[in-house]
């Protein structure tokens, strides 16, 4: 349960920052990107003060032997600088210019139910489930060879 | 247009971070919304044979989405005004969303997972994902404005 409340806590916190933030208006996100245009660069604000508040407690927490609520923690162990990593991140790269929102402020924007928001999270959440589910069969693959 | 809101922004990412922050210390785990959102609808059993349901993360996962869904009604409900401006059509939300959300989870992060933690994490992985989006976002958009629309 007080793993429950702590996703809910952070959900909505996370979710607050990210309207205050201007991170849920899409003309704000394409502006920060138009750094040849008429570039707003408040975003990288957004980011900076973020990293600024996380980092010292993600080096904290190695010390820590475990969460508060939970058995342990589980950070990505991958390293690896795979094609995969580039590809994905390329192709969400111009999801997110050509419209401005990221999956969060997407879902954000799903509560206001405007067309275009209910539009974008259906297709998001298509295209995220055809990514697990490659994923997912590469996974099979390689468990099967090994 | 839009105007520089720089201690919006700050305080926007202010509480971005310290939400990351609540999830790290207290669950354990990494405040990436495209992996959260995404692993909600896998139902079934997993690769490695467990099922998704079973593993004790869905709980939070789910009160974590309703959090950020709940979010802008709770802001509203203050009287905060939400200003949104969409510049494309629904084709274009369409394509966007399936470019988005393929993306983010064939490339194991998006804005948060690989921005906001990874980069804390000094992870290089992550450092090299959110240069890829932030590069590709900002071509796209001088295709879209200067190339395209110019």
């Amino acid at each position: 349960m007080q793993r429950i409340i702590a996703g809910l806590l952070a959900g909505l916190i996370f979710g607050v920052g990210l309207v205050i933030s201007g991170m849920s208006n899409p003309l704000k996100v394409q502006n920060f990107l138009d750094v040849f245009g008429n570039w707003d660069p408040s975003l990288a604000f957004v980011m900076g003060g973020a990293i600024l508040v996380a980092l010292p407690f993600f080096r904290l927490a190695r010390s820590l032997p475990r969460p508060f609520v939970a058995d342990d923690f589980r950070m990505p162990t991958v390293q690896q600088i795979d094609k995969r990593l580039v590809f994905g991140s390329a192709i969400f790269g111009a999801g997110w210019g050509l419209i401005g929102l990221c999956p969060g402020p997407a879902l954000v924007s799903f509560s206001l139910l405007t067309p275009e928001a209910i539009v974008f999270v259906v297709c998001m959440t298509g295209g995220m489930l055809l990514a697990r589910f490659l994923a997912n069969q590469a996974m099979r693959r390689a468990l099967k060879e090994s | 247009m839009t105007e520089f809101t720089p201690y919006a922004s700050l305080a926007g990412g202010i509480l971005i971070g310290l939400s990351t922050v609540i999830l790290l210390l207290a669950n354990g785990r990494i405040a990436g919304i495209s992996g959260i959102y995404s692993r909600l609808f896998e139902t079934g059993k997993l690769a490695n044979g467990k099922s998704a349901w079973v593993q004790g993360e869905k709980g939070w996962q789910l009160a974590f989405v309703v959090g950020l869904l709940l979010a802008p009604l709770l802001l509203m409900a203050g009287g905060y005004e939400i200003v949104q401006v969409f510049t494309g059509n629904l084709t274009l939300m369409a394509i966007a969303g399936v470019l988005v959300g393929f993306g983010s989870v064939f490339g194991s992060g998006c804005t948060s997972g690989h921005g906001v933690c990874g980069l804390s994490r000094l992870s290089v992985r992550s450092l090299v994902a959110t240069v890829t989006f932030m590069s590709v976002g900002a071509i796209v958009v001088f295709v879209l404005r200067h190339v395209v629309g110019g």
